[in-house]
C-alpha cells in the first residue's frame, strides 16, 4: 500500500465510523456525496430557493408536484409525466377549466394520507394571504409558475379542478414546479415554517435525515415511495454546498465528495488525468443578450442581426475548452419546437453591412452583465470575447459588470428604469414553451411584470402567444410554438450566443447516472461503490 | 483598575452604535434587494411589493432602523431571510466556530513569531537576521487564500493526508476535537490564518527587540556582568507589551474571521457566514454579525490593554 492509499484508507475508516454514529450502517448502495454549486443549503419548506439547483437537490427529492419530469432519458429534452396527478385535462365546456385525477394510495412521510383537500390547502399556502397556512416566501417562490392560477376546487377526495384566469393550455406545465408539502405536518409545528424546515414531510422518493445549517444535509431513500422504481439504490444522499469551483474540485479530487456539479473549463483535464468522469449533456439552457426595444441602436432590426452575425461562437466554445453548444437560437436544437429557423453563421463583413445600412457605425452599445450568477457560465471571459468580436465588426460595446444581485434587480425592474442599457446578460432556463420562447416576447410580459425586459412588442406574436395558449391539441400547439421560436430568430429578439452543456465531475466509484436533457436530474438509480 | 474597565466599557456603546448605523446605511446604499433569496429571478413588481410588505421591508428606512435598534436592545437580533433561524444562534455558531480556527492560529502565530522575532532582533543585521526578516516578508505578502489553495493542492488532493474542506467529517455539529479525524480538518485553515500574522509579529518582536538592546539598561546589564542569557531574558520581557498589543489586534481580526480563507475551505465560520449575508443582502444576519463582531473587537481590545498593564506595571501609572 502506497502512502496516499494507506491515508486515504484511514481517512475512509474515519469517514465510515463518522456515518455509523450518524445513522444506521451503510449497505451496498453506498453514500453518494454531492458538491452544489449553491452557496447555502435550499429551504426545505416546498418550493426551494437558490435556483432550480434547489429544485433539483432538495424539491423533486422530498417532494412531488402534481406534474413530474420524466427524467430517464438522456436522449431527447424531457418532459412532464404524472406525478401526484395521474391524468389531467381540460374541462370540455369551459376551457379556463382543467381537471386533475389524484394518485391513490400514496402517503405523506408522516404517514397522513393525501388527498384532494391537501392539494386545495397546498395552492393557498403560495396565493391566499388570509389563510393560517399562508407563507410569503413560498408566495414569493411559487408566483412565477401561478401568473395564470385563478382557483383550484376539490371536486371530490381524488380529484380536483384548477380554474385560470384565461384559456391556458401551458397550466400542467406550470403546475410542475409548485411543490405539495404536508398539512398534517404544518399543522402538527402549528404553521411555525423555521420548525417545519427541521422536518419536512412531503411524497417524495427520499425522506430528511438531518442537516447541519449552511453545511450539509442528508436525506435517505423512502422505501414506500409509491413508484417503485424510484425507490432510492444508494443508502444515503449528502448534499453540502460549495460556491468555489476550485473548493468543489479538491473536494472530488481528495475523495471528500463523489459528485460535484458544474467544475470549471480549466480543471477539466486535471479531473480526467484523475480518473474521474466528466459528463455533459445538452440541456434547456441559453445564455443570451436580451435587448432594449425602446431605446438605442438595437430598436433597429438590422443592427441586432449584425450583432448576430458579428459573432464568431466556435472561438467561445474553444474558450470554454468546448463545454458549451455555439447558441444560434432562444432554445436548443434538440427542442421540439426548434423548427428551422434563421442561423446566423459568423460574418462579421454582413454584420459590418447591415450597421452601414442602419447607419449605426461605430454603433456605441452598452451591455449590463454580472461577474458571476446561476447559469452565468464564465462571464467575464465570454463578455469580454463577445465584446472583442462585435467591436471587430463595427460596434463599440461598454461592458457594465455588477454582481449578480444587482443584475437581477436591473432585469427585474425593466427597460423604464434602465433605459441607457442596450443589452442583459441574463442566462435562463427554457425547459418549457412559456419559459423558453412566450415570456421574452409577450407584451403582457413586459417588465416588471414579467420577463420581458426591453420591451419587445410586436401584435403577430402577441396573436400567436394567444393560439398558443388557447390551442389544447398538442401537435397543433406544437407547430404553432415552432412558429413563434422561427418568428424569434428572424426578428433577431436577443443576441443568441452559448447553451450550457452542464458538465458534472463524478468519482469513478459512482454507477446508474443517467443525465436527462433537464435542469433537473433523478439520483435514484445512482450507487456508489465502497 | 474596576473603573478603568467600567469607563471602557461605556466607551464601548457609542462605538457599537456608531458601527451599527455605518452598517445599516451601507446595507442599504449597496444595490440589490434584501428579499433577493426568497424571490425567484423573474419576479414581478406585484409579488415584490407584497413580499416586501409580508416582511416589513415597505417601511421608512429610519423606522425600520429604529424598530431594529429596539429588538437588538431586548436581545431580539431577529430572524435571517434565507434560513429563517434566529440571528443570535447563526451569530454564535459561527463565530464559535471562527473562534476555535483562532484558539489555534492564534498561539501558533505567537509562539512562531515571537521566536522568530527574538532571534533576527538578537541578530540584527547578520546573516541570520537576514533569513528570517525575509521569511516573515514572505509570509506577510503571500496572499492567505493563495496559500490556501497552494496547500489543499498538495495535503488534500495530491497526497490526500487532510481534508481539503468543511468543519469534520459530518459538519460541525459534534465536532470533537479530541478526536484525529474531526482536528484534522483544522491543521489547513489554522496554518493557511497564522501565516500572516505569524509575519507580523516576527517584524514587531524583531524591531522591538532590536531598540530594546540598544537602551542604556541592557548596557548596564552587561557591565554588572550577567549572562548573555540573562540579559536576553530581560529584553524579550521588556519587547513583550508591544508585541502583546500587536497580538491583541491580529486576534481581534481573527475572530473578525477571514472571509476568504474560511470561503476557500468552507469553514462554518463568522466571515463564512458575513460573506453570505452580503452575497444574499440577509439584512438581519449582516447586521446582526457586524454588531456582534465589532463588541467582540472592542472587548478584545480591552482585554489586551488590561494585559498590556499586567506585563507592564508603568501603562498603569500612566
Amino acid at each position: 500500500m502506497t502512502r496516499p492509499d494507506l491515508f486515504r484508507s484511514v481517512f475512509m475508516l474515519a469517514l465510515g465510523a463518522g456515518l455509523s454514529l450518524a445513522g444506521p450502517a451503510a449497505l451496498a448502495g453506498g453514500t453518494l456525496v454531492v458538491g452544489m454549486t449553491a452557496g447555502d443549503l435550499p429551504i426545505t419548506t416546498g418550493n426551494p430557493d437558490q435556483g432550480f439547483e434547489g429544485y433539483r437537490f432538495v424539491g423533486y427529492n422530498l417532494y412531488d408536484s402534481l406534474v413530474l419530469w420524466d427524467l430517464s432519458k438522456s436522449d431527447k429534452v424531457a418532459d412532464i409525466k404524472p406525478g401526484l396527478a395521474t391524468e389531467w385535462q381540460v374541462d370540455e365546456a369551459n376551457p379556463k377549466r382543467w381537471i386533475f385525477k389524484l394518485r391513490q394510495g400514496v402517503k405523506w412521510h408522516d404517514g397522513c394520507e393525501f388527498k384532494a383537500d391537501d392539494v386545495v390547502w397546498n395552492l393557498s399556502r403560495s396565493t391566499d394571504e388570509k389563510a393560517p397556512e399562508f407563507d410569503p416566501s413560498q408566495f414569493a417562490q411559487a408566483r412565477s409558475y401561478l401568473g395564470n392560477f385563478a382557483g383550484v376546487e376539490k371536486i371530490d377526495d381524488h380529484t380536483v379542478a384548477f380554474e385560470t384566469k384565461v384559456p391556458d393550455s401551458l397550466f400542467p406545465y406550470e403546475i410542475s414546479y409548485v411543490m405539495m408539502i404536508s398539512p398534517c405536518r404544518a399543522k402538527e409545528v402549528n404553521y411555525n415554517w423555521a420548525e417545519y424546515a427541521l422536518r419536512p414531510s412531503g411524497t417524495g422518493p427520499y425522506l430528511y435525515d438531518r442537516a447541519v445549517p449552511h453545511q450539509r444535509m442528508e436525506f435517505v431513500p423512502n422505501a414506500d415511495y409509491w413508484d417503485k422504481a424510484r425507490v432510492p439504490k444508494q443508502d444515503r444522499l449528502v448534499l453540502v454546498p460549495m460556491p468555489e469551483a476550485s473548493t468543489r474540485t479538491a473536494a472530488l479530487l481528495s475523495g471528500q465528495v463523489n459528485w460535484i456539479e458544474a467544475p470549471s473549463p480549466d480543471a477539466i483535464d486535471r479531473l480526467k488525468s484523475a480518473g474521474m468522469q466528466i459528463v455533459t449533456k445538452i440541456y434547456p439552457h441559453n445564455w443570451t443578450y436580451q435587448l432594449n426595444f425602446v431605446k438605442g441602436p438595437f430598436v433597429d432590426k438590422r443592427v441586432r442581426q449584425a450583432a448576430n452575425y458579428a459573432l464568431n461562437r466556435e472561438d467561445m466554445k474553444e474558450l470554454l475548452n468546448g463545454l458549451m453548444l455555439e447558441g444560434y437560437s432562444t432554445v436548443p436544437p434538440s427542442t421540439p419546437y426548434y423548427g428551422h429557423p434563421l442561423i446566423y453563421k459568423y460574418d462579421p463583413e454582413k454584420a459590418k453591412a447591415l450597421l452601414k445600412e442602419a447607419g449605426c457605425l461605430p454603433c456605441n452599445v452598452t451591455f449590463a452583465i454580472s461577474t458571476s450568477g446561476s447559469g452565468q457560465m464564465q462571464p467575464l471571459p465570454m463578455n469580454e470575447l463577445a465584446k472583442s468580436q462585435l467591436d471587430a465588426a463595427g460596434f463599440e460595446v461598454k461592458l457594465q459588470p455588477m454582481d449578480w444581485n444587482s443584475l437581477l434587480e436591473l432585469t427585474r425592474a425593466g427597460v423604464d428604469k434602465y433605459p441607457d442599457v442596450n443589452a442583459i446578460n441574463v442566462s435562463r432556463q427554457t425547459q418549457d414553451p412559456f419559459n423558453a420562447l412566450i415570456r421574452h416576447v409577450w407584451t403582457a410580459q413586459w417588465a416588471p411584470k414579467g420577463s420581458n425586459w426591453g420591451h419587445y412588442g410586436n401584435p403577430e406574436v402577441d396573436k400567436l402567444v394567444g393560439q398558443i395558449f388557447g390551442e389544447f391539441n398538442q401537435e397543433k400547439r406544437l407547430a404553432l410554438l415552432t412558429k413563434l421560436n422561427e418568428t424569434m430568430n428572424e426578428e433577431a429578439v436577443m443576441i443568441f450566443v452559448a447553451h450550457d452543456l452542464n458538465p458534472r465531475g463524478l468519482s469513478p466509484k459512482v454507477h446508474g447516472f443517467v443525465q436527462a436533457q433537464s435542469w433537473f436530474q433523478d439520483l435514484t438509480p445512482v450507487t456508489v461503490e465502497p | 483598575m474596576i473603573r478603568y474597565i467600567l469607563r471602557r466599557i461605556l466607551y464601548a456603546i457609542p462605538i457599537a452604535f456608531g458601527v451599527s448605523v455605518v452598517c445599516f446605511s451601507l446595507v442599504y446604499i449597496a444595490p440589490g434587494d434584501p428579499l433577493q433569496t426568497v424571490m425567484p429571478p423573474d419576479a414581478t413588481a406585484e409579488t415584490i411589493a407584497i413580499v416586501k410588505h409580508a416582511y416589513g421591508f415597505d417601511k421608512p428606512l429610519p423606522m425600520q432602523f429604529l424598530i431594529w435598534l429596539g429588538r437588538v436592545l431586548t436581545g431580539d437580533f431577529g430572524v435571517s431571510i434565507a434560513t429563517r433561524r434566529p440571528v443570535i444562534l447563526e451569530v454564535s455558531e459561527a463565530l464559535a466556530n471562527t473562534a476555535l480556527l483562532a484558539a489555534f492560529a492564534v498561539p501558533l502565530a505567537f509562539f512562531t513569531g515571537y521566536v522568530m522575532g527574538a532571534v533576527a532582533g538578537s541578530f540584527a543585521g547578520r546573516w541570520v537576521d537576514r533569513v528570517v526578516t525575509g521569511a516573515a516578508v514572505v509570509g506577510v505578502s503571500l496572499p492567505n487564500y493563495w496559500l490556501g489553495i497552494v496547500l489543499v493542492i498538495v495535503f488534500a488532493v495530491e497526497y490526500m493526508l487532510l481534508p481539503a474542506t468543511g468543519m469534520g467529517p459530518n459538519g460541525s455539529t459534534g465536532f470533537d476535537l479530541l478526536q484525529w479525524s474531526n482536528a484534522r480538518f483544522l491543521v489547513l485553515p489554522v496554518i493557511t490564518l497564522a501565516m500572516i500574522p505569524i509575519g507580523i509579529l516576527a517584524r514587531t518582536t524583531r524591531a522591538a527587540v532590536a531598540e530594546v538592546r540598544n537602551q542604556d539598561f541592557v548596557q548596564t546589564l552587561r557591565a554588572k556582568g550577567l549572562s548573555e542569557w540573562t540579559v536576553t531574558r530581560h529584553v524579550l520581557k521588556n519587547a513583550m507589551p508591544q508585541v502583546v498589543a500587536v497580538m491583541g489586534l491580529q486576534f481581534g481580526y481573527l475572530l473578525g474571521g477571514s472571509i476568504l480563507v474560511e470561503t476557500v475551505f468552507t469553514w462554518p465560520g463568522s466571515g463564512f457566514l458575513l460573506s453570505k449575508a452580503i452575497i444574499n443582502r440577509d439584512v438581519p444576519v449582516l447586521q446582526g454579525t457586524i454588531l456582534v463582531l465589532s463588541l467582540v473587537f472592542v472587548a478584545t481590545n480591552l482585554v489586551v490593554d488590561l494585559l498590556q498593564s499586567l506585563i507592564d506595571p508603568r501603562i498603569r501609572r500612566a
